[in-house]
């Protein structure tokens, strides 16, 4: 573990959220000194990691010194008070550049702060930058991203996952304590899976989308990034609840995640999802498996379980996704904000605009969703994909009277290597396998590292709930978690910039 | 599925009940989603196009009677809000985001049709 | 206004109607609902569009629909918001939430003055754009302008819009129903329907058919009608251009026309061969709507009276015969209640309606205002023969104008009743300057009263009542 600045012992960066928050706010230790040890990390790994696509080390610093006075004068600055944190850079920070890893957003800063970001800021936690994405989260590696890939901190010739790749690697590189990521078909959960830290995905409406730039409405949630289960669900407690600017957010206040944490798992009732099990990497099914035993171990009721319905959630995904998409990115026309190129007429500045803006798999989404939607291919399309949704959602139903929670492996491999599946778009679609049933259903989901496959990389397994099931779904986590051996989870001990790449 | 010879006819055999998409089509999708494609792109596009609709072609083809659509996974209903004012955004902060300005409006060349 | 005279054919006209709602807030964001104002500044996040902005619904605008709703006979039910996806530089998000295929309010109808009735599709709930001004070219139009400035202080602002069946088979019909409509969104206060300011616009569906056919003949759509007058114009004009195409053996092509003004002419929006592909869906950033007992209470709380009852009040005080556009004017111009609390202060009904429809009509703000009270004092001394017609108009036009009192003013114009006396002494004046017309008056000649009464008002300059006049005439023959 990184030791920087601390006498013998783990540095308190690396300690997790709560202990940073509780040191904090006792005055133990100072807020500054924490994020001059996040900043310095930054300044040493970042120019081989590329996890950002801005950095705010100003305004880091002024918020820690805001809170250390606050301390000072005996004022609580809140439960994560302090604590360094990595925001995607889909999320609206006001007067901060917000791109979407796009060229179309390009230096766009956003007027407004999204909900979570300002519950973040309220709650005492400092951002220190905007981290990078594949572009508008449209895909499962970062490569996508506009600005250059992220690499991952276990091994740099290899991705981190996708679309969240910069906050998972950032907080898997001990650079910052949590991150925020959205999710819309396991952007969170594969690339935590590949970084070998935890990444949930809460109950749609659980946590307010105001101010994450939209990609797939129906499907995208914000969750949360951190090294263990605990320093995961305290983030995420902060952000959720009940927020009247967006309409699709439940009427609940945000729900006590933390307690019960350590409850185990006895007698409950655990389904180990078969259907995707010969479609992944052995180590990765295997993974699973013996997450499965662990939980029996454990005292829990495991069996094994067909949901075949769950093999429609892909394509259905890739119908309804693109076609949500296709309309939430039509604002990008050139006329009010970002990139403009120039026409003679409105028409073809837009569609110049926005072809020179765009990517290569941005413009496939969008081609493919407008054709999905378009006049007589809605039926045979995206009508037929929503009627798949509704049979994975009566398939998870079905299960759930069974079952209190399903297991599965997170994702089909390891962390690959850099460029290996970017000639073929629907490789890289594969990816989402075993994620995207939960975004079609709205259920909450966490990935856990769990194991190391033969080639020393990280390989997380994924916990799934029904709706609002986040506690009992977080238990089950937290149980793997604590038979899961350390060597498999983050943070990665980057060494110094001139050491070699890869675990140390 | 074969790729046709370039020129839009089906040669090669991509027909509509294959689920494949012909060149006319991706220009015209290309329009409806306002993107200024190159011949190439078109090309290439049509390619994975494609081989995207082969893919999710199951779900074209599920046998769905009686099955309801879901387009939302909330049980949500009648979020409403007060009809009462609140401040917006200041003008100068929006329009010093925009391309082009005049007159406190934002500038666009010009529109060569009524809306449709 | 012409008529087509062509009787082998049918005119066949659908109305889709657009209202502001008179909300404070937009549809969707609390930025205030404002004509007006200066550019850009009812502008937020969700109304621009802006990135990671989400729609919130706006409680009053649904009251406000289903009060519509109501009025117009609908049936409410559970509805939700489609995404209608189409780029316009006035649209900030490029696509409009209105709704599709589960609109609020359906199957309604709309009962005219005449008594015929037309039908009520749909009357669904939709924001509206922004406002596109076009530079250089000519007049402002779009073709010809080398750019377009753009205000999105209108986007976003809640509209209902109302579509009409293709019941409608005249223009004046189409007048009249526009006309109706309007009295009626005014009147439960859901919208001020004002054309010349935007919160009413009407778009006209034009076709033909030989008289006696079942199938409809292909519709054109015709927009850009900023008065009921303009409505009608466009409809003529349209229909003699179809007739002409379908009489010479040809097709009307299904389009969009845009009517002229100045030429009053429509003409085709260029380019469109196909009905655009708006690939709607739901919304997925919103919810249900669900008309429960709340939503049902406050859409009813402001149902007030509709005109087609204010008519039939009118009618019965004054009999309807022969004054329908008297009680059709005063209606429109809100001066009903005028006339019911005139007549309750003991005013004669026919002569306060004409009062009411004619002269006040002129200064119909005013006449809002004027105390009923005073009215029906005033319409008292016509109504004894204190004042003429003329004298009363006078002083009705005062009355509004300034206030006061009936009498004083009469007093203070010198309109003081003549006494008969005096009328007496003009009387005989003139009889004795006209005796060959007193003769023929004598010998039965009516014509030649007129004349006679009229120069006994030339030399009373007016204060002499003409009924008065009349009998002082027939009692000397």
């Amino acid at each position: 573990m990184s030791t920087s600045g601390a006498s013998g012992g783990m540095h308190l960066l690396d300690r997790g959220v709560r202990a940073i928050a509780a040191a904090i706010r006792s005055g133990e230790a100072s807020a500054i000194s924490v994020i001059e040890e996040a900043l310095r990390r930054i300044d040493e790994h970042e120019g081989r990691l590329h996890c950002f696509n801005l950095l705010t080390p100003d305004a880091a610093r002024e918020a820690a010194t805001n809170i250390d006075e606050a301390v000072a004068r005996g004022v609580d600055p809140g439960p994560l008070a302090g604590v360094p944190v990595a925001l995607k850079d889909n999320l609206c920070t006001k007067g901060v550049a917000t791109t979407c890893s796009s060229k179309i957003l390009a230096g766009w800063e956003p007027p407004y702060d999204a909900t979570v970001v300002r519950r973040l800021r309220e709650a005492g936690a400092i951002a220190v930058g905007k981290t990078n994405l594949d572009e508008f989260a449209m895909g499962s590696s970062t490569e996508n991203s506009a600005f250059g890939a992220t690499r991952n901190p276990w091994d740099v010739t290899r991705v981190p996952g996708g679309s969240s790749g910069g906050t998972s690697a950032a907080v898997a590189g001990g650079l910052v304590a949590t991150g925020l990521g959205s999710d819309t078909g396991g952007s969170i959960r594969q690339p935590a899976s590949l970084c070998g830290v935890v990444g949930i995905k809460p109950t749609y409406g659980l946590v307010s989308r105001y101010g994450l730039i939209a990609f797939a409405s129906s499907l995208d949630q914000i969750g949360t990034f951190a090294v263990n289960v605990g320093d995961a669900a305290a983030t995420l407690e902060v952000i959720a609840g009940h927020d009247p600017a967006d309409s699709t957010s439940l009427d609940r206040p945000a729900p006590s995640l933390l307690r019960g944490l350590e409850d185990g798992v006895e007698g409950l009732r655990v389904g180990l999802i078969g259907d995707f099990l010969g479609d992944v990497a052995s180590a990765c099914a295997k993974a699973a498996d013996d997450a499965g035993e662990a939980l029996a171990s454990a005292g829990a009721k495991v069996e094994q379980v067909s949901i075949p319905e769950m093999l429609l959630g892909l394509p259905a995904y890739y119908i309804i996704a693109p076609a949500e998409a296709s309309s939430n990115l039509a604002r990008y026309d050139g006329v009010r904000y970002g990139l403009r190129v120039e026409g003679p007429d409105a028409e073809t500045m837009n569609a110049r605009t926005r072809a020179a803006g765009f990517g290569p798999e941005v413009r496939r989404r969008i081609m493919i969703g407008t054709y999905a939607l378009s006049a007589g291919y809605y039926d045979a399309y995206y009508g037929q994909a929503l009627k798949a949704r509704t049979l994975v959602i009566r398939a998870f139903e079905a299960a759930y009277e069974r079952f209190d929670v399903l297991l599965s492996p997170t994702t089909p491999s390891a962390a690959f290597k850099l460029g290996s599946k970017t000639a073929n778009p629907i490789e890289m679609y594969l990816s989402d396998l075993c994620t995207i049933p939960s975004n079609l259903s709205g259920h909450p989901a966490v990935s856990v590292p769990f194991a190391l496959d033969p080639e020393g990389l990280p390989v997380g397994v994924q916990v799934l709930a029904p709706a609002l099931g986040e506690a009992l779904m977080l238990r089950v986590a937290a149980t793997l978690e604590a038979v899961a051996p350390a060597a498999a989870r983050g943070p990665v001990p980057l060494g110094d910039v001139n050491s070699q790449a890869g675990v140390s | 599925m074969e790729s046709d010879g370039g020129d839009g006819s089906d040669v090669g055999g991509i027909t509509l009940d294959e689920g494949g998409i012909t060149l006319d089509e991706v220009r015209h999708v290309a329009r409806l989603a306002r993107l200024d494609l190159s011949d190439d792109e078109i090309i290439t596009l049509q390619g994975e196009l494609s081989a995207l609709l082969e893919h999710v072609d199951k779900v074209r083809r599920l046998d769905t009677a009686d099955v309801p659509p879901t387009a939302h996974p909330l049980p949500l209903s009648n979020v409403l809000r007060a009809d009462e004012v609140r401040p917006g955004l200041d003008r100068d902060a929006v329009l010093a985001a925009a391309p082009a300005v005049e007159d406190h409006r934002f500038l666009v060349p010009s529109i060569l049709g009524e809306a449709p | 206004m012409t008529e087509v005279a062509d009787t082998a054919w049918e005119t066949v006209i659908g109305l889709e109607v657009h209202c502001e709602l008179s909300t404070a807030t937009k549809l969707f964001c609390s930025c205030a609902n404002q004509f007006g104002s200066e550019p850009n500044t009812n502008v937020c996040p969700v109304c621009l569009g802006l990135p990671g902005s989400l729609p919130v619904l706006n409680r009053r605008a649904v009251e406000l629909a289903m009060r519509i709703g109501e009025a117009l006979g609908c049936r409410i039910e559970t509805s939700i918001f489609h995404r209608k996806n189409y780029f316009y530089p006035d649209m900030p998000k490029d696509y409009q939430i209105s709704q599709y295929d589960k609109p609020i309010n359906v199957d309604g109808s709309l009962e005219l003055p005449d008594g015929s009735r037309v039908g009520i599709t749909r009357a669904h709930i939709e924001e509206d754009t922004g406002k596109s001004t076009h530079v250089g070219g000519d007049g402002g139009r779009i073709h010809g302008a080398s750019y377009s400035l753009v205000d999105y202080n209108r986007a976003g602002v809640p509209l209902v819009e109302i579509v009409s069946e293709p019941d409608i088979r005249s223009a004046a019909q189409a007048r009249a129903y526009a006309a109706e409509l309007r009295a009626i969104v005014v009147a439960v206060g859901a919208s001020d329907g004002r054309m010349e300011e935007g919160s009413l616009r009407v778009d006209a569906n034009v076709s033909v058919r030989p008289r006696g056919a079942e199938e409809y003949g292909t519709r054109c759509e015709v927009k850009n009608l900023n008065s009921f007058h303009s409505l009608g114009r466009a409809i003529d004009y349209e229909v003699e251009r179809q007739i002409a195409i379908v009489s010479a053996g040809e097709r009307v092509i299904q389009e969009t026309r845009h009517f002229d003004e100045n030429t009053g002419l429509t003409h085709s929006l260029r380019g469109k061969e196909e009905a655009y592909d708006y690939r709607y869906f739901q919304e997925p950033d919103l919810v249900p709507v669900v008309p429960d007992d709340a939503l049902f209470a406050a859409a009813r709380e402001g149902l007030a009276v509709m005109p087609a009852e204010r008519r039939r009040r009118l009618g019965e005080l004054v009999g309807s015969d022969g004054v329908n556009e008297q009680i059709q004017t005063v209606i429109e111009l809100d001066l009903d209640s005028l006339v019911l609390a005139a007549v309750a202060a003991g005013a004669d009904a026919r002569l306060a309606l004409a009062r009411a429809a004619n002269e006040a009509a002129a200064r119909s703000e005013g006449a809002r205002l004027l105390d009923p009270v005073a009215f029906a004092a005033l319409l008292e001394m016509e109504a004894r023969g204190t004042l003429s017609a003329t004298q009363s108009k006078t002083v009705l036009a005062e009355l509004i104008d300034a206030g006061g009192e009936a009498e004083e003013i009469a007093r203070r114009l010198g309109f003081e009743a003549m006494e008969s006396s005096d009328l007496d002494v003009a009387i005989e004046a003139v009889i004795a300057a006209h005796p060959d017309e007193w003769e023929r008056y004598v010998a039965g000649d009516v014509k030649v009263a007129g004349f006679l009464a009229g120069q006994v008002m030339k030399a009373t300059k007016g204060r002499a009542n003409g009924k008065l006049v009349a009998a002082a005439f027939a009692s000397r023959r």
